[in-house]
């Protein structure tokens, strides 16, 4: 599987991307974060077909996946649910809003349910503290000002999907 | 008085920059002036980094150096992740243009043909507004080769973060583009002679870079007379928790806290009375009642309450908030951000948290207190970069201004029967 992760056009870009920087080692976050919105997280696999294309031993790979939040060297879900306790968010109800979305679909912290639509994961402070409280969902999109029924809806609107 | 978020409709596309006299600084620098006249400009307008250590930015822009054959980079910090913190967010959205002009200024005064604007991973939506706003500047001739048809050349690129509050530290931010983990470097040497791959580098955050062009535009003593004298211009006060009207509001350094929570946010959310207020993102010692009636919020006078500015993040708590919860919360993000190099913040900020929840639980003795005042102190001023102080600063600085609180929360003081405490709770 591994020699066809990247197609032409996005070996392409890497090639972009490397240019950008004098040394390709600083290509690795961008082409990880290539690899993720393509499959979803990051595998050893993966890893090593990076450390391939930019010259990067395996082991610098595995140190920097572990060591970045938003890198997922396990499957999540297909929802990555990622709801602020932060302080801004906790006084305006974030953990309560936590608290129900994880009643609601019967997953933990870092739990996928199983039929591996949705991943819950409470996160630190995302930069919208006035519009709190707030998810984001697969790295990508926020919900902001939320309670109970909006995310309700989000949530069922998911699974309608 | 606003500089960067002014109230025209649409700034954010690059006609409507143009036709507000947007790109018109930057002209001028290529025009009429030198690079040293555009950083003697910066210099004396005596503007302050907005990223938290208020670093007079002109003077940083000295410490490049003038010969060498080595390249010279900038990167622009939107790392962004001070819980409270969500200005530079509101600058990608509203006036992007401005930024990029920003840096298009830095560049040319210290001769710097690339820079890196470092963007923390979940800004996915403003990396994308960021990166139209940079390809418009490109088409237009105002990034890229020979800009506005001089010898002056530089690429501006985005590089994405992943999750790593350390990341905004100005040398784990390097090695982050680096594409290594964001792990702080000891410093000396300082990034200006030895930063990305080995090259003078400077690191400006995004509002810092924000207000350059109006600072070439207008000038130098225009920009010295706004708001306070030693810390002048304006910030953009991020203002969150319990307040009617949360938002990003642009107003002078000076302006007094009580006037930014009753007549710019419309008063403390139910009406009720401030318990603790974080004058500039979780770090900073929090303001207490009585302090918040009499803080200006500028550097120089927070520092009157043992407090700073930082980031200019203002959380409201009422009077019914639990502070040892909120205090908890804050230690849970130090420990879970800790980058783990160095011992004194790796441990201690895991000791903080369990002393904390301890108390919480209603296991706290006495002596805890004083506890997580010698675990606070132990940290900081002991480790490589200043997430420690971030970690301890809070901490230390609430359990010291809230001490009832805590004490409250405190029955019976439970003696242990061993002589080292620490060692008989592991």
């Amino acid at each position: 599987m591994s020699k066809q992760l990247f197609n032409e056009e996005e070996l392409k870009k890497i090639e972009e991307v490397k240019s950008r920087y004098p040394d390709s080692k600083a290509a690795l976050l961008p082409v990880l974060w290539m690899i993720q919105e393509k499959e979803g997280w990051i595998s050893s696999e993966s890893m090593k077909l990076a450390g391939d294309l930019l010259n990067v031993p395996y082991e610098h790979i595995l140190g920097v996946v572990t060591f970045y939040t938003m890198f997922n060297d396990k499957p999540k879900g297909k929802y990555h649910l990622q709801i602020c306790t932060n302080v801004s968010c906790m006084l305006r109800g974030g953990y309560e809003l936590y608290n129900y979305i994880s009643d609601k679909l019967g997953i933990k912290n870092n739990e996928t349910t199983s039929d591996g639509m949705f991943t819950i994961e409470e996160v630190e402070c995302l930069g919208s503290c006035a519009t709190a409280p707030m998810m984001q969902v697969n790295n990508k999109e926020y919900y902001e000002n939320l309670d109970n029924a909006k995310a309700e809806e989000i949530i069922s609107k998911f699974k309608s999907k | 008085m606003k500089i960067i978020l002014k109230d025209i409709k649409d700034l954010h596309k690059i006609d409507v920059y143009e036709s507000n006299g947007g790109y018109s600084a930057l002209q001028k620098a290529l025009k009429e002036m030198k690079p040293e006249d555009v950083t003697n400009e910066v210099k004396s307008s005596n503007l302050r980094g907005r990223g938290g250590a208020c670093f007079p930015t002109g003077l940083k822009w000295t410490f490049m150096p003038k010969t060498g054959d080595k390249p010279k980079y900038l990167c622009c910090n939107g790392d962004e992740s001070e819980p409270g913190s969500f200005k530079d967010r509101e600058i990608f959205e509203k006036n992007p243009h401005q930024f990029i002009e920003g840096v298009l200024l830095a560049c040319y005064a210290m001769g710097i043909n690339a820079a890196y604007v470092y963007i923390r991973g979940e800004y996915y939506t403003w990396i994308n507004i960021l990166q139209t706003a940079i390809d418009d500047a490109y088409k237009k001739g105002y990034i890229g080769k020979n800009i506005l048809g001089t010898k002056f050349s530089t690429d501006i690129y985005i590089h994405r973060g992943a999750g790593a509050y350390i990341c905004g530290e100005e040398s784990a931010l390097m090695n982050s583009i680096e594409g290594k983990r964001g792990y702080p470097r000891v410093k000396p040497p300082f990034p200006a002679a030895y930063g990305l791959w080995g090259c003078p580098t400077t690191i400006n955050n995004i509002e810092t870079l924000a207000n350059i062009p109006e600072i070439i535009k207008n000038g130098a003593e225009w920009f010295s007379k706004i708001g306070a004298p030693k810390h002048p211009g304006t910030l953009l006060f991020g203002v969150s928790g319990h307040i009617n009207k949360p938002g990003v509001y642009e107003l002078p350094t000076g302006t007094p806290l009580m006037t930014i929570i009753n007549d710019i946010c419309g008063g403390v959310l139910g009406g009720k009375e401030i318990k603790m207020v974080i004058p500039g993102g979780s770090s900073m010692p929090p303001l207490t009642r009585d302090e918040c009636l009499k803080a200006n919020m500028d550097n120089e006078s927070l520092k009157e309450f043992g407090s700073s500015i930082g980031t200019a993040g203002v959380m409201v708590m009422n009077e019914d908030t639990d502070i040892l919860k909120v205090l908890i919360r804050i230690a849970k993000f130090y420990y879970h951000e800790s980058c783990g190099q160095c011992t004194p913040c790796r441990e201690g900020t895991g000791w903080l948290l369990r002393v904390l929840k301890r108390i919480d639980a209603g296991n706290g003795r006495m002596s805890d207190l004083d506890l997580l005042t010698s675990v606070a102190q132990n940290i900081e001023g002991n480790t490589i970069c200043a997430l420690g102080d971030a970690a301890a600063w809070p901490v230390k600085w609430t359990v010291k201004k809230f001490r009832k609180d805590f004490v409250n929360k405190i029955k019976d003081d439970v003696e242990v029967p061993v002589m080292n405490k620490v060692h008989s709770l592991r």
